[in-house]
């Protein structure tokens, strides 16, 4: 005799909370083989202006924590993903229909990754920030600082653990705050993602995840005068340039949709959303 | 007379030696240009200077085409060592005609010949040097491995340093093994004209400097030309606003450089004496025609009313007139249109409340004037404490905590700079963490080294120029690496599975050799499909632009 299944609602992760849409919309969510896997919420206009609002209440804090403490609260997360570890297998296997063993090397190629950005939270710094030789009595240094607000669209289409992982992780090591748009057809992995954020130390509205039609919610975040900057890696098949030319109007920072296969551990990536500060301070004996 | 009065004492203007009319140049020479062309005038008489060509779309395209064969015959496979030698040949013919580029810069801008001499000109021999000898080190700026250059760079600097902004663009470009189109701002072509003749001393290859003189139109032409792989710009933001437009879904990569409304803040342990000085220096410099101005004094109330009389002391002995003068220390507003624009905003400061006091100093007849001006009581809603000016004038706010003068410092859409006066050494760098801007001034204000980046936040346009950031500027991204990819997550496991990490660092290098031989047929294709897109989009989105290129 099997037993009956407890399945699981998947909501939006917005400021830390599981809301629905606003709007009261939910989509299908269909497996590799066609079978009804979950309804997931579709995020409206309105949940993208609550998350962006969200992000920028999150920003101050988490930009503000010291580099090693973003490091260890970043590496917590990859310990409470390794213990989830068969739940997003089995997610990843069923959404995108790898086999067994692409989908665990999936997952955990998106464990390793959250790690190896982890580990640049108090590093990155002293490899993009630097002292400056100046002609005159002042001690001159350069160092990078978070952008701010980044809303970004995910992958679509493939690896959506991993493709997210690759999105999120960098730009939030720095102390950035994201609203991501997550895969469109796989987003289940992208909901567990956030009830890990949700559980570890990562305070809310610092990730926030927005489950629906990437090319409905693309523009408002692109407009949004309070997005700082703009990550289009996964918006190759959405009308992209007018969202470049829409984010123009605040001279918001643009990552161009990636040319080829995604570079998942990239300094790159980090680097595209800090600011570099550089601050003059005058020497006296005085 | 009083003991400010002092004797005329103007730089003799000999060591000039103006043509009537310079061309455009294309190629290493001197050529005609094909648009209508104009008179630059000396803002501080209104006296034409010279005539100057204005480059149209066919002379850009000469311009682009020539830096492209330069780039592809010659720049592009000489070694780094050798366009280094290049560049500080650049530097000391620089510093040889030191003097006729600083009496050429204040008459066609306006400033006074005391910071031409003393600032823009020695900056500008600084900067070539500076760069030279990162020419044939690109390998050790740790911007990733095998750094390669751009391409051709089309380059448009403002009026308000014009050889300074000028070689703030070509020394970069050409360090990191670029050819450059460069435009000069309408109304002060001049030393960017001198600056030819110098590339032409140097014995630069033909092509690799090309300079097209031309109002904002021209600038649009190069900015749109589908040849260009990088834009560089300085000036206003609304136009920063539509080369990030016209940019969009090319492959030009882009630097802007854009406009500021600095907060300058004062805490009431400030040292006092110096404090005053670098308020004057941080708006009136220039006649304030800075985007990183000091032009938001952010007072401590408690020493508010101190440091208001003592800036209008101070600001009664500043001397306005002749910028050829030696002990001029306001010159002329660069033109009738920003004069007018000064004026306006003024009057709207009045109007809204604020306080207006001008010093006391005489107007000469002729020329664009404005005399230096402070606004107190200014509101934090006022247009004078939110719009950039460009010109002479302080709006004076209040704080009373280091929070307030935080949230007020931030409060702006633009980030390119600020200044922080106090005694404590541990205030200043907590502040300075807060605040969001790119370049913080503690306890100095509007100093300037090829060594340090300067760049905004936010409004003020991205990327840095100056220092190893302003080199990055004019590199291609590091290719990617392909080993670790979303799409190949399985084989680079499998990979890692079977060998060593030892044997990963080499396959990483070899699938690196791999893509490196790919990437020229990569990017033509991709330019060539995007200037598709850009054609057929441009026809809808050029009704509805607008502004000046300047």
């Amino acid at each position: 005799m099997t037993r009956l299944a407890v399945p699981k609602t998947y909501k939006l992760f917005i400021g830390g909370a599981f809301p629905r849409s606003e709007s009261g919309r939910s989509y299908e969510i269909l497996g590799a083989d066609g079978a009804f896997l979950a309804n997931a919420a579709k995020a409206s206009r309105k949940d993208a202006r609550d998350a962006v609002l969200a992000a920028r209440k999150a920003v101050a804090g988490w930009a503000g924590a010291t580099a090693y403490n973003r490091g260890q609260v970043l590496y917590r997360v990859a310990e409470l993903l390794e213990g989830r570890r068969a739940q997003f297998i089995e997610e990843v296997r069923a959404s995108e229909g790898l086999s067994e063993p692409d989908a665990a090397a999936q997952v955990d190629e998106a464990i390793d990754t959250w790690v190896w950005y982890a580990g640049w939270a108090d590093k990155y710094a002293q490899v993009a920030g630097n002292a400056n030789p100046v002609a005159g009595p002042y001690f001159n240094i350069s160092v990078p600082e978070p952008t701010g607000v980044v809303a970004v669209i995910a992958p679509q289409g493939t690896s959506s653990l991993l493709g997210l992982v690759a999105v999120v992780a960098p730009a939030i090591v720095t102390g950035n705050a994201v609203v991501v748009v997550a895969d469109e057809r796989h987003p289940l992995s992208a909901i567990s993602l956030a009830e890990v954020l949700a559980t570890s130390d990562v305070p809310g509205g610092v990730v926030n995840v927005l489950t629906g039609s990437a090319a409905e919610l693309a523009p408002w975040l692109a407009a949004h005068a309070d997005v700082n900057a703009l990550d289009l890696t996964g918006a190759s098949e959405l009308d992209w340039i007018d969202l470049q030319i829409s984010a123009a109007e605040t001279l918001k920072r643009v990552l161009p949709p990636a040319g080829g296969e995604l570079d998942v551990r990239s300094l790159e990536r980090i680097t595209a959303f800090v600011e570099t500060k550089t601050v003059w301070h005058t020497k006296s004996m005085r | 007379m009083t003991f400010l009065d002092y004797a005329p004492a103007p730089e003799s203007r000999a060591i000039l030696d103006l043509k009537p009319s310079y061309g455009l140049f294309i190629d290493g020479e001197f050529v005609d240009g094909h648009g209508e062309g104009f008179h630059t005038i000396s803002p501080a008489s209104e006296e034409a200077i010279a005539e100057i060509a204005a480059g149209d779309e066919h002379d850009v395209d000469l311009a682009v085409r020539a830096a492209r064969r330069a780039y592809e015959r010659v720049w592009s496979r000489m070694s780094g060592s050798d366009r280094g030698k290049y560049l500080f040949r650049i530097a000391r013919l620089v510093q040889e005609r030191a003097r006729e580029l600083a009496v050429a810069e204040s008459l066609d801008n306006g400033k006074p010949i005391k910071e031409s001499r003393d600032v823009d000109v020695p900056l500008v021999a600084a900067w070539f040097f500076y760069y030279a000898g990162w020419a044939d080190k690109l390998d050790h700026a740790g911007l990733g491995p095998a750094p390669r250059a751009l391409g051709v760079a089309g380059q448009i600097i403002p009026w308000n340093f014009p050889l300074l902004m000028l070689a703030w663009k070509i020394a970069p470009a050409l360090a990191a093994g670029n050819t450059v189109v460069l435009k000069p701002a309408e109304t002060t072509p001049l030393t960017a004209l001198l600056f030819a003749e110098i590339v032409q001393q140097a014995g630069l290859p033909a092509g690799v400097v090309n300079i097209v003189t031309g109002a904002g139109e021209t600038g649009r032409m190069l900015v749109n030309h589908p040849d260009v792989d990088k834009v560089a710009f300085t000036g206003s933001t609304a136009v920063g606003r539509e080369i990030a437009r016209a940019i969009a879904g090319t492959h030009k990569k882009v630097t802007l450089e854009l406009g500021g409304k600095a907060a300058n803040i004062v805490f009431d342990d400030a040292p006092i004496d110096q404090a005053i000085e670098g308020i004057v220096n941080g708006i009136f410099f220039n006649q304030g025609h800075v985007c990183c101005a000091g032009s938001r004094l952010l007072v401590q109330e408690s020493v508010h009313e101190e440091v208001v009389d003592r800036l209008k002391a101070r600001l009664s002995t500043l001397r306005l007139g002749d910028p050829l003068d030696k002990n001029t220390d306001i010159g002329a507003i660069n033109s009738a249109e920003q004069l007018q624009r000064i004026r306006q905003l003024s009057d709207i400061g009045e109007a809204e409340g604020a306080e207006r006091w001008s010093a006391e100093c005489a107007i000469p007849d002729r020329g664009f004037w404005f005399a230096p001006t402070i606004f107190d009581n200014v509101s934090t809603s006022s247009r004078i404490a939110r719009e950039e000016i460009f010109g002479p004038v302080l709006s004076v706010l209040t704080f009373r905590t280091p929070d307030e003068a935080i949230a007020k410092a931030n409060n702006t859409p633009y980030g390119l700079s600020a200044g922080i006066w106090t005694d404590k050494g541990s205030r200043i760098l907590a502040v300075a963490d807060r605040l969001r801007a790119g370049v913080v001034w503690a306890n100095t204000f509007n100093r300037f080294d090829p060594a340090s980046p300067f760049g905004g936040y936010k409004e003020s346009g991205y990327g840095r120029e100056g220092g190893r950031h302003g080199l990055a500027a004019y590199l291609a991204p590091p290719a990617a690496t392909p080993r670790r990819t979303a799409a190949g997550a399985e084989r680079s496991i499998a990979s890692r599975s079977a060998s060593g990490g030892l044997e990963n660092e080499t396959s990483r290098a070899d699938a690196r050799t791999t893509i490196s031989e790919t990437p020229s047929a990569d990017t033509d294709t991709r330019r060539e499909g995007v200037t598709a897109t850009r054609a057929s989009r441009s026809s809808s989105k050029s009704a509805s632009k607008k502004g000046s290129a300047k």
